[in-house]
């Protein structure tokens, strides 16, 4: 490769190799494929452009280096880092974030690093030649049966940040299967009960005028889906980890519309089509800014019903509405705004991690007064949860969940004493419920 | 910039305000953006999507121009499942079949000659193949109505069409336009639609009218009832559009209402025959139990007083 290199280059740096390759190393590190055949054609182009402009040496690595669109912000970032402080590559070693921002640059023109960068960093592996190898170890180590049964019922509220980063990895992983109809499309199917004409006389025409009758059968093609993702306070420990199984789900769907409501509701649906979930959760926290607020989940749903639920929510759209249900403030409409949003989507599921507790029991007023237009009520505290749901989406249609009609029945007999019983027992009931999750 | 072969359709309008005369005298008023989306859309012969509430005069739109311009309008209504068979060009399967046959049977010896099963005459055309073909009244007007109740394969479908006014028939060959058609597409907003096609047209939102245009539509349209009825069926609409409805009245909902109590020989509202007549105005069950009664009454009476007071600032 050494004779292919022309004339061009300006300062020809006895180093060069060696930092793309250490380059490519970091790359690997915070999750880019790359072989080595990738490597030898970044170091090939980096010497055919020169390394004098820095513009030119950029482009000729993107362009050796990336192979999808959505790696192009992680490199676009180790690049800068890695590039552009003279420091950095030499010190690759024991890198640390703090140092960097020591380093004198200037972080306020600087997006925040994305995670998966600093966690690559964060951690140095102690031998640099396994950089790539050592990280796979590591994730292998942890991983083992009773571990990751442990993680698997673990409640996301109890994680500590290095298990949340595994449990988001197991959820990037998640295979959703997602619920299905008819379309009113066919496809050429020799099992299929349509006739195909146009099929058979292309046949016909090629074979000289003999007609053998082709088929055609029904296709399938997967229900809208619409997620609505309480973000309030009580809901402070999971609506990160929401916003990777909305992700998910988004990535394994063609059409899911998701929002986020908190006093406000956020329509989130573009920015979770970003195909890097940090991307995503990043551009998502840039657009809301009602996190850890109060909840208005009447003033919400009435927002989505008014605003959004025609736009969305045609061709037999399934519903997933995530909150704890609680709400300080309810207001009489509540009831009429759920009822809504319940007639017109084909299925709604409430996904209330509330539900852990094996004593729950629908006591506050505003979950009394959602839990009965809904079709489903189940959990969404732990990795088990979210893989049960995930499996069993799909049949939510045809099933009936019985624990609910209880409940449901239980809410309708409290409602009818609520109206004998003043207004501080409520409060009280509120206060009981809310103990649960101490 | 037109493309090569294509002929700048005859009777399209010079400028922007003779779109809205035009219109205009045919019975439809059109705002300013309306007119300007339209214009463009005629001059540079790029499709015009429209997208609105239902009842706010999309669809109508279409049939004026095809009225003003005298021009066939060819219109698809879209549905769910809507496929090329329905939409573009079907072969006639039967024709087909009998000419295996006859050709079996004047030449019993030989091979039946099936090499031209798939002949032009045995097409049938349907209305998006029917839009390309010449026609003696000037490229006809092609609305593609409510395009949202189509599944996203027929919106690909649509990319070609709209980009190089041409259908290709993988049997057949490429079908160009003799000369492109006006496209108009209408959109309820069900579901969005993709962005790809968006960019293929000029876009406009058909909001609902303001009062003075809303009137000039009701003196052209319900001329029987009065002055002071027409005042005041749109000041009541313009009022209920402000409330927070779950589907608010449209254009047509204030014809229809003005009309209605024109049959009933109305000359001014009062709170019993607004409430008799609600269902004409609001379709949803809760926004009639809501507004019915003393709310009805309450915005009557704040439309009575407004107008009166208008009167005494005019005299």
């Amino acid at each position: 490769m050494i004779e292919t290199v022309p004339t061009r280059i300006s300062h020809p740096t006895p180093k060069l190799d060696q930092n793309i390759m250490l380059f490519v190393r970091l790359l690997r590190a915070i999750g880019l494929k790359l072989g080595s055949a990738s490597m030898l054609e970044a170091i090939d182009a980096a010497k055919t452009v020169g390394v004098a402009d820095k513009d030119f040496l950029y482009h000729a690595l993107v362009s050796c280096l990336i192979k999808r669109r959505e790696d192009k912000p992680l490199f676009d970032q180790a690049f800068y880092l890695f590039w552009q402080n003279p420091k950095f590559h030499e010190r690759i070693r024991d890198l640390i974030l703090p140092r960097i921002k020591a380093a004198g640059h200037k972080q306020e023109d600087v997006e925040p690093m994305l995670r998966r960068l600093s966690d690559a960093l964060a951690d140095p592996p102690n031998d640099p030649p396994n950089t790539a190898e050592d990280v796979e170890i590591d994730f292998d180590t942890e991983g083992t049966a009773a571990d990751t049964d442990r993680l698997q019922h673990k409640d996301f509220e109890m994680m500590s940040a290095a298990e949340i980063r595994h449990a988001e990895q197991a959820i990037a992983n998640l295979q959703p299967k997602l619920p299905r109809r008819s379309a009113r499309r066919s496809k050429l199917s020799s099992r299929g009960q349509l006739i195909a004409m146009r099929a058979a006389l292309q046949h016909a025409e090629r074979q000289g005028g003999m007609v053998i009758p082709k088929f055609r059968s029904v296709i399938t093609k997967p229900r809208p889906l619409v997620i609505l993702c309480d973000i309030s306070g009580s809901m402070e420990h999971y609506s990160r980890i929401m916003l990777h199984f909305i992700h998910a789900l988004t990535r394994n769907h063609p059409q899911v519309s998701s929002f986020l409501f908190g006093t406000r509701l956020t329509n989130i649906s573009r920015q979770m089509r970003h195909r890097d979930v940090d991307e995503a959760v990043q551009s998502v926290s840039h657009l809301v800014d009602d996190w850890s607020g109060g909840t208005r989940i009447s003033a919400s749903l009435e927002t989505f019903n008014h605003r959004w639920s025609r736009r969305v929510m045609g061709q037999g759209a399934i519903t997933l509405l995530i909150t704890d249900g609680l709400d300080r403030n309810p207001d009489d409409a509540l009831g009429i705004h759920m009822e809504r949003l319940h007639k017109s989507t084909a299925t709604l599921l409430w996904l209330n991690p509330l539900l852990r507790f094996d004593g729950f029991a629908p006591k506050s007023h505003s979950v009394r007064t959602m839990i009965q237009h809904v079709d489903h009520f189940l959990p969404i505290h732990s990795l088990q949860a979210m893989t049960d749901l995930t499996a069993s989406l799909a049949k939510m249609q045809t099933q009936r969940d019985a624990k609910l009609a209880e409940w449901q029945a239980a809410a309708r007999r409290a409602s009818l004493a609520a109206d004998l019983v003043p207004a501080y027992a409520q409060e009280s009931a509120y206060a009981q419920e809310k103990g649960h999750t101490a | 910039m037109l493309k090569k072969g294509f002929v700048k359709p005859m009777s399209a309008f010079d400028t922007v305000e003779a779109v809205q005369q035009e219109l205009g005298s045919a019975g439809y008023i059109a705002s300013d953006g309306l007119a300007v989306s339209l214009f463009l859309a005629l001059a540079k012969q790029r499709a015009l999507f429209l997208e609105g509430e239902a009842g706010v005069g999309k669809t109508e739109i279409a049939k004026m121009l095809a009225r003003v311009l005298d021009r066939d309008l060819i219109r698809l209504q879209c549905y769910e499942g809507l496929d090329i068979n329905q939409a573009a060009y079907e072969w006639n399967y039967a024709r087909q079949l009998v000419d295996i046959q006859a050709q079996r049977q004047s030449a019993t010896n030989e091979k039946p000659d099936a090499d031209n099963l798939f002949r032009e005459d045995f097409l049938i055309e349907r209305p998006l193949l029917r839009a390309l073909r010449a026609n003696p009244r000037g490229a006809p007007i092609l609305l593609i109505d409510e395009i949202d109740r189509a599944d996203e394969a027929f919106e690909a479908y649509l990319l070609e069409l709209l980009s190089d006014w041409q259908i290709s028939i993988p049997e057949l060959g490429t079908i160009a336009a003799a000369t492109p058609p006006i496209v108009i597409i209408t959109s309820n907003r069900t579901r969005e639609i993709h962005d790809a096609l968006k960019r293929r047209c000029f876009y406009h939102w058909v909001d609902y009218p303001s009062r003075e245009v809303e009137r000039e539509i009701l003196a052209l349209k319900a001329p029987e009832a009065g002055a002071v009825l027409q005042a005041q069926v749109v000041d009541f609409v313009q009022t209920l559009r402000g409330q927070q409805l779950f589907k608010s009245p449209g254009v047509a909902e204030t014809i229809d209402w003005a009309q209605a109590l024109v049959e009933l020989n109305c000359v001014a509202l009062d709170p019993q025959t607004v409430d008799s007549t609600m269902g004409v105005l609001l379709k949803y069950q809760d926004d009639i139990s809501r507004i019915q009664g003393s709310e009805a009454a309450r915005i009557l009476s704040e439309v009575q007083a407004a107008l009166v007071q208008g009167e005494l600032s005019r005299a």
